[in-house]
């Protein structure tokens, strides 16, 4: 399979200290990646140099063979790369279909002339900025939700909801950080099938950050592991499971001479 | 939750000493001496009493209201009664207090408004022994009332409440706008029955009228909206039949919504705090100055104001996407400090000595003519008016218009979250300099008709306090709100106006209310209403 985007020897650092490490990872094309591991081992941080978001010191990003480095967040959402936030961040005095929409707008193209104006064009496309949004929030499940203020959705609405905006850019890549904080069992099971028809149905690849190892094991084909800025393990879930380094940089040495966890 | 507060006697009193220290406040500071000249009521009452009474009235009905603590049982009558009366008490004792050292000892050194004046008004013209036992039973007496109505049913409650405000509203805007000296005792009487009459009658009726309304055929509905409009149009469209002097305030009001408009695309839809306002409001003037005085001798086209204002708008709407490029990647408190510089600097460059070959330094520019269409001269307020309202409107359209379009959407994205909006695909740099853009040329709009409504123009009317006052106006009116700019301007910018005796009260009057507003009702006056897109638009088939 094809590789989607391909981290070269990415480095960040904060001061005196080392975010992300030298860090080289492959995400194959249609697949579900997970990156695990302890806090502050720099995920997140990784996330935000792909989106353009931290400017990475060393290293290249190259998504479809063509680097990302430097370019604007907002470029690089149009390259097709999309993410959510680990603490949800909704447009939250908007409503639920217009934080959809926001997501929709890199694919309209009318300005100030054909707002003021109402011209043709740009009629035709709110209407289908409207409709595509409508779409999104019934593939999403927040058919009916639509005209509500964002902020007054439950919690595991405005995750799904942060998701729909996420999707409504197109996305060949999406980056999920966290996506089942604060979620219960149900919940959980519930995202779990939510990613895979994603992938499924809308042919993304997903790079996901998540400290629930029942979604990590369950849903992804392959699993990062990263620690103190560096990757220290990657493979299959079974195979991450049982790797030594995994279990000291969770449990702390000693744990493995007792045998895997 | 809250467990079930226990009431304490201790709240009216507190409740009645905060309102007698307003009350003080309001005696000394001079508003309640410089409106005794302004009569409310012909002979009877002046708005300076009026102040004295709304404090009463409003500290006696809250003292009422927390008779009955909150998760609390209701409270009986005769303690909600009592409550209201210790208030009325309370405001008289600090009154009493005020009148007793005050006749002691002379207090003028410090507070020049403590006058005899002041103090004959305080004890009925009673002198002190006996004004003051007056004034004490005058609480009292207010309390108790203000407390009946509070127990009263609300339908009552709300007509008499209406009743008591229309009256000073109506009789303060009428002898303002006619040089009149307030309504006579039975006019006032007759305001007081109607409006509240009328409030009853339509708190009643209001509900059966919407259903009935929306049961309508949506043809008729929407002839019953256009037939809305087209009274709301031609009661602003009459207006300037009050007069010359109204229609100044007017004129002055509209400037102001103009101006508003604009500036709340910037602060309102896009999030970005400009307090540089002025600056685009000024150079919208000083062009048009510049293409029409003929005083301006190194650039002698002096065209007709109709040929300049295009020119003013769209330099000013340059200036704005200028200004805008450096402040691209501050935010918040950072940038309003940023802009505040940019405001100072223009107005510093026009004073300056360096252009004052060009325009005119501290001597401005003068002989600006009115404008002209078709020989027809827009030479009085009443005229003008009609240029304002024709601006008004348009800048209207354009901020509803941008407001629902993928812009507007996209501006509100980058007041909510910038990042995320980034992260969107927004193009910041771009969406951003729009906004600047836009919001400037409304101001240069504002300033370009400003300075032929003036004739003459000077720096120094392109201060700081322009900038603050437009902010305020968006800020009362509800931010992002296009009717509340609006209901704004006319509360900060028009009724000031009118209240001339006020003029040097009125920072204080607006810091009172922005500090109120941000308690009370954060989110103003008439506040941004979202279009609903999902359910609405459905099926225009099915719904028409």
């Amino acid at each position: 399979m094809a590789i989607l985007l391909s981290a070269r020897d990415v480095t960040k650092r904060f001061g005196g200290l080392t975010a992300v490490n030298k860090l080289n990872v492959n995400i194959e094309e249609n697949s579900i990646h997970s990156i695990i591991g302890p806090n502050g081992a720099g995920k997140t941080t990784f996330f935000n140099c792909v989106t353009g978001f931290y400017r990475h010191d060393e290293g290249t990003v190259l998504f479809k063979g063509e680097p990302l480095d430097g370019m604007q967040p907002d470029r690089i959402t149009r390259e097709g790369i999309a993410r959510t936030y680990q603490n949800i961040r909704l447009f939250q005095n908007m409503t639920v279909i217009e934080n959809v929409m926001v997501g929709f707008q890199s694919h309209l193209t009318s300005g100030w002339i054909g707002a003021v104006f109402h011209t043709r064009k740009q009629r035709e496309e709110e209407k289908l900025a409207v409709e595509e949004a409508r779409k999104m929030l019934g593939f999403v499940g927040l058919a009916g939700r639509g005209d509500w203020m964002s902020k007054n959705l439950p919690y595991g609405d405005q995750r799904r909801l942060e998701i729909g905006r996420a999707l409504a850019t197109s996305p060949d890549l999406l980056l999920l950080d966290e996506p089942a904080a604060g979620m219960n069992p149900a919940e959980t099971a519930d995202l779990m099938e939510f990613i895979k028809r994603l992938r499924a149905e809308l042919g993304i690849t997903i790079l996901l950050i998540e400290h629930h190892m029942q979604v990590v094991m369950g849903i992804s084909d392959l699993v990062t592991v990263m620690d103190f800025g560096e990757k220290i393990a990657e493979g299959t879930p079974r195979e991450v499971q049982n790797d030594p380094h995994v279990i000291e940089a969770y449990l702390g040495r000693g744990a493995t001479e007792n045998g895997p966890a | 939750m809250k467990s079930a507060s226990k009431f304490s006697w201790m709240t009216p009193v507190t409740t009645g000493l905060i309102g007698g220290v307003v009350a003080l406040f309001l005696s000394l500071v001079g508003i309640v001496e410089a409106s005794l000249g302004r009569y409310v009521i012909t002979g009877i009452l002046s708005m300076g009493q009026v102040f004295l009474l709304a404090v009463y009235a409003i500290f006696a009905v809250q003292a009422a209201q927390k008779a009955t603590p909150e998760h609390g049982e209701k409270a009986p009558v005769y303690r909600t009664l009592a409550c209201a009366a210790i208030a009325g008490l309370m405001i008289s004792i600090v009154l009493a207090l005020l009148v007793v050292v005050g006749e002691q000892i002379d207090l003028r050194g410090v507070f020049i408004h403590a006058t005899p004046v002041l103090y004959d008004l305080l004890t009925f013209g009673l002198g002190v022994p006996q004004g003051i036992f007056v004034l004490l039973g005058f609480g009292l007496l207010m309390g108790i009332l203000f407390g009946v109505l509070v127990l009263l049913p609300k339908a009552l409650r709300k007509s008499i409440g209406v009743g008591l405000i229309a009256v000073p509203v109506l009789s303060v805007t009428y002898s303002a706008l006619f040089a009149g000296r307030g309504l006579q005792l039975p006019v006032a009487i007759a305001v007081f029955v109607i409006s509240a009459v009328a409030i009853f009658l339509w708190d009643r009726f209001e509900k059966p009228i919407r259903t009935r309304s929306q049961a309508l055929p949506s043809g008729q509905q929407r002839t019953m909206r256009l037939g809305v409009w087209v009274l709301a149009g031609l009661f602003v469209l009459a207006l300037p039949l009050l007069g010359s002097y109204p229609s100044e305030v007017l004129v002055i009001t509209g400037i102001f919504v103009l101006m508003g408009l604009g500036l709340n695309i910037v602060v309102g839809y896009a999030g970005l705090l400009d307090l540089g306002y002025v600056a685009f409001f000024a150079i919208g003037a000083y062009v048009m100055a510049i293409f029409t005085s003929p005083e301006i001798t190194w650039f002698p086209i002096h065209t007709s104001f109709w040929v300049a204002l295009p020119f003013a708008v769209l330099t000013a709407m340059l200036a704005g996407a200028i200004l805008g490029i450096p402040v691209l990647n501050m935010r918040g408190d950072y940038l309003a400090i940023v802009t505040l510089g940019f405001g100072e600097i223009i107005r510093l460059v026009a004073l300056s000595d360096w252009l004052k070959p060009l325009i005119g330094g501290s001597n401005g520019i003068t002989q600006i003519p009115k404008p002209t269409t078709f020989g027809l001269a827009f030479d009085n307020p009443q005229k003008l008016y009609y240029i304002v309202v024709i601006g008004c409107v348009i800048a209207a359209f354009i901020a509803t218009r941008l407001k629902y379009s993928r812009l507007g959407r996209n501006w509100m994205a980058i007041r909510e979250d910038e990042d995320v909006a980034q992260a969107m695909g927004i193009d910041l740099v771009r969406n951003k300099l729009l906004a600047f853009a836009t919001g400037a040329a409304l101001s240069g709009l504002a300033g370009a008709i400003f300075a032929s409504k003036l004739t003459s123009i000077y720096p120094h009317s392109f201060n700081l306090l322009v900038s603050i006052n437009v902010l305020a106006v968006i800020i009362v009116g509800g931010l992002g709100s296009i009717p509340g700019v609006i209901i704004g301007a006319v509360a900060l910018v028009g009724l000031p106006e009118l209240l001339r005796e006020f003029a040097e009260y009125r920072l204080l009057v607006y810091g009172a209310v922005l500090v109120f507003m941000m308690l009370r009702r954060p989110e103003g006056l008439l506040p941004e209403a979202r279009r609903k897109l999902e359910l609405h638009e459905m099926s225009p088939d099915v719904a028409e």
